[in-house]
């Protein structure tokens, strides 16, 4: 087990060398000069324009300041952005919101995807499962900037039951309605998911063993339909926390949340190459790590794919 | 379970039937409206006794038993009749009352092992929790005894173990721990041994035998094998398109069958007495419908033509066993033997004998590690790709599963004409014409050309999978468990096709089975193969006659009902 541990993580390294040096050289790329751009309308004072290229090592050729990117993240010292500050402030700012928010809308679509969808499937066919079926349809059918909109009006502005914008210190009750929006995607995902597994389990033939073991029906359903269903579910949970995370810039966007995507939508605006990278790297990192413990949470559900041996 | 006859009789007089169908029905309720499965089934079981139902698959046997414990799939239901178990109906009983009958009166050991067993938790959990539903102590010290009971060894710490760890007997055995946990009255086993070796069948049953009678146990043993059903029941009930046909005992059953669907089924159950039909001809014993077709047979092959050469054949595959490091199993281990054009070679054994891995590397499919396979005078191992491609137009495969090996999105005629494209042989008029051939060959209606593979049935799956495998005019077919998962009457029909085929085209057969019956019937020479290695080989009647290992013998002892005197002649209705 722990070897296998070991290994997930050595093979981290390619991963983070690899979306470091991509994502640096897509923004490496980008048309305009950002140290222009910084001017906005006044003239170009060359002098200080070439001050800037070169504390940012903007006039240094690409390896080079790939290189010397690495080199300041194995320092610690991730430079500064635009404005001065330090990256890594910057981001230890931002980051939290963000895992807030999405492991909030984490929790709201695992607990409600998987109790819709439990019950859904358990009633395949009948009244709840087809209402349920359409609304998720709707729910998937419906881009999320739409919805955000829609719900930031109807419950925050018109019916008042929470805020519609969040302040800057982003605090939990801040983010219900932002989390709702950003997990309500995944919420109709994870129920059709479970629906899904729940019914396939249900036919099973061990859950009529089970059943003919003399087993009542709620601990033939929490036994062995609800744990065999959530492998898949939980598999898809764990992928879905890197994607939140990452997937953010849109609902943070509609609701002024003072998050990851925000941060970064603005940093790729004014090519803020260290301070793209950075976020993306950390991004990436998340994901890995995301999909890291999926992996041994499944060797955990389902006993003949451990590790070990 | 077999007390006399006089004690048993005694009993009937003074005790009420443990279960009672009578005039059951059973409805589903599919897209295409109510189907009925079950029509006016009546059975008893009386305490302590044990009863099979026999039959084919969807003859209704299985909906009847599970009926009996309410397990009917969730479209199904009790349209008529009653089911009494200890004088109570519970043809209509609440969930709340099944649920207490389940387990601690009425058990229940299903079908598959490998599907029955909750993969995610331990062997033991799946005992322990059997124990506490029914109010029993459930301790770690429980559920071992309840597991060594059922013959698991060292059960303390197989408890531990999950399901995919255990082999299929072992599997079986903790189902039967299950099914028994509770010292139920009545035991529904659903052919509780039909997915294993016949050598761990005959273990497990006698297992079975042995404890249902030390707790008294009445048992509903449904099986499609009427060999099996008459060795171990006391009653054999006989259910055809939903409905019982004919009951009784066992073997006044077996030996004079009243129903024409009964005296079919005793006629086709294969066994030890059946003889294969070559042998029969020459020792000049009158030949039943089976041999009809060979006697027009033009071409008498010639017996000295080796087609097939086999030498010492070995295959190793590396298991992979933690990081870089590798163990080897050897699945063959020098193997040599030879098969003559025009007949048919069969090679027996259990489940990872290493016959299949034979069968793969004649078929060129699998390289051997060492050894030739020398196919009419060369080496297939030389063959470059060209020869190669010829080669696989001289041998041809047939598959176990007819479900698994006909692509579902091909019709009929696309299967059977796809060997013929592949091989860029005639135009579209002559394929078509050469399709029709074949199915006439194989005996299905020219108009299946247009059907897909799940309109038809299991037999005549394997019919066009043969007629797939006729298309090129190979030489030497091999079979891998070609009629292993088709029902007795079907089976027969299979065999006889494949043996009219073979005297009408002179074809060669290397037959891979674990059914020794079958065997008997299509063989002319057998090879046992244990462990990887040839134990034992010669001529069918040889072998059956006269075994020299005790491997060959334990494998024949276990046949089921090879010890039973079944009626020499039965007139085919």
């Amino acid at each position: 087990m722990s070897t296998y541990i070991l290994k997930r993580f050595l093979q981290l390294i390619p991963v983070f060398l690899g979306a470091t040096l991509l994502v640096y050289f897509l923004v490496f790329s980008l048309p305009g000069d950002p140290i222009v751009a910084l001017f906005g309308d006044k003239p170009v004072n060359e002098a200080v324009a070439a001050k800037l290229r070169a504390q940012y090592h903007l006039d240094q050729p690409f390896w080079m300041q790939y290189l010397l990117y690495l080199k300041s993240i194995f320092t610690f010292d991730l430079g500064q952005d635009f404005s001065g500050r330090p990256i890594a402030a910057v981001l230890g700012e931002v980051f939290p919101v963000t895992a807030r928010l999405a492991i909030m809308a984490l929790i709201f679509e695992a607990v409600f995807g998987i109790v819709f969808g439990l019950i859904a499937g358990l009633r395949k066919g009948k009244f709840f499962d087809a209402t349920v079926l359409v609304a998720s349809l709707v729910v998937i059918g419906i881009p999320i900037f739409v919805l955000g909109f829609l719900l930031q009006f109807t419950i925050g502005v018109q019916l008042g039951w929470a805020k519609p914008t969040v302040s800057s210190a982003a605090t939990v009750q801040d983010l219900i309605l932002p989390a709702i929006v950003l997990g309500l995607g995944s919420f109709a995902y994870v129920l059709r998911l479970t629906r899904t597994s729940v019914i396939e389990n249900m036919n099973a033939d061990y859950v009529r063993t089970a059943t003919a073991k003399g087993l009542s029906r709620f601990q033939v359903v929490r036994v062995h339909i609800l744990r065999n269903s959530l492998i898949p579910v939980i598999t898809f949970l764990g992928a879905d926390l890197g994607a939140l995370m990452g997937g953010a810039i849109v609902t943070e966007g509609i609701f002024n949340v003072p998050g990851v995507g925000n941060r970064l939508y603005r940093a790729v605006l004014s090519g803020e190459g260290p301070t793209v990278v950075s976020i993306v790297t950390v991004l990436v990192l998340i994901y890995c790590l995301s999909n890291l413990l999926v992996d041994l949470l499944y060797g955990w559900l389902d006993p003949r794919i451990r590790y070990d041996s | 379970m077999s007390a006399s006859v006089d004690f048993q009789e005694a009993e009937y007089a003074t005790e009420r039937p443990l279960l009672e169908i009578r005039n059951l029905a059973i409805g589903f309720t599919t897209s295409n409206g109510e189907v009925n499965a079950v029509r006016n089934a009546h059975l008893t079981v009386m305490p302590g006794e044990t009863v099979a139902i026999v039959g084919e698959s969807g003859s209704g046997k299985s909906t009847t038993a599970l009926a009996a414990i309410g397990l009917l799939p969730g479209n199904g239901r009790v349209a008529a009749g009653q089911i009494l178990f200890d004088g109570e109906d519970i043809s209509n009983a609440s969930e709340k009352r099944m649920i207490e009958l389940r387990g601690n009166s009425i058990g229940m050991v299903p079908q598959d092992p490998m599907s029955n067993l909750n993969p995610v938790w331990k062997i033991g959990d799946q005992v322990r929790e059997t124990l506490k539903a029914n109010g029993l102590p459930s301790g770690p010290d429980d559920v071992a005894k309840v597991l060594s009971q059922a013959g698991l060894p060292d059960a303390g710490s197989r408890a531990k173990q999950y399901p995919h760890e255990f082999s299929g007997g072992m599997r079986q055995r903790a189902l039967i721990a299950i099914g028994l946990a509770c010292q139920p009255r009545l035991l529904i086993a659903d052919e509780p041994t039909s997915a294993l070796d016949v050598t761990v069948q005959r273990q497990i049953l006698d297992h079975l035998d042995k404890m249902t009678t030390e707790l008294g146990t009445a048992v509903l043993l449904i099986t499609h094998d009427l060999g099996l059903a008459a060795e171990r029941a006391d009653q054999v009930v006989v259910m055809y398109r939903g409905q019982v046909v004919e009951s009784g005992p066992s073997l006044e059953l077996l030996q004079n069958p009243q129903h024409p669907y009964t005296q079919r089924l005793v006629a086709s159950a294969p066994s030890l007495a059946s003889r294969r039909i070559q042998a029969a001809k020459e020792l000049g014993v009158e030949t039943d419908d089976m041999l009809a077709p060979s006697e027009t047979g033009v071409v008498e092959p010639s017996k000295t033509d080796e087609v097939l050469q086999i030498q010492n054949l070995r295959k190793v595959f590396k298991l992979r066993s933690g990081l870089g490091k590798s163990t080897d199993f050897t699945a063959v281990d020098d193997v040599s033997f030879s098969v003559k054009r025009g007949t048919t070679t069969a090679i027996v054994g259990e489940s990872g004998s290493g016959k299949s891995t034979v069968a793969q590397m004649v078929l060129n499919l699998l390289a051997p590690t060492s050894g030739k396979i020398i196919f009419d005078g060369v080496d297939t191992s030389t063959l470059n790709s060209k020869d190669l491609f010829a080669f696989r137009r001289r041998v041809q495969p047939i598959f176990q599963d007819p479900y698994g090996s006909l692509d579902p999105m091909y019709n009929i005629f696309r299967t059977i004409e796809e060997p013929l494209r592949t091989h860029k042989i005639g135009d579209k008029a002559s394929r078509e014409k050469k399709v029709r051939e074949l199915l006439d060959q194989v005996a299905l209606p020219q108009s299946t050309m247009q059907r897909y593979p799940n309109e038809l049935s299991g037999g005549q799956r394997q019919r066009v999978a043969i007629a797939r495998a006729l298309a090129l005019d190979p030489e030497v077919i091999i079979c891998d468990e070609a009629v292993s998962a088709l029902d007795v009457l079907v089976q027969a029909q299979v065999l006889n096709l494949l043996a009219e085929l073979q005297s009408r085209l002179v074809l060669t057969y290397l037959f891979i089975t674990h059914d020794l019956a079958v065997v008997r019937q299509i063989a002319d020479h057998v090879c046992v193969m244990e462990k990887g290695k040839l134990v034992e080989t010669g001529s069918t009647d040889d072998v059956f006659e006269s075994p020299q290992q005790d491997y060959t013998r334990a494998l024949l002892n276990a046949i089921p009902g090879a010890g039973l005197m079944l009626p020499p002649e039965v007139e085919v209705a």
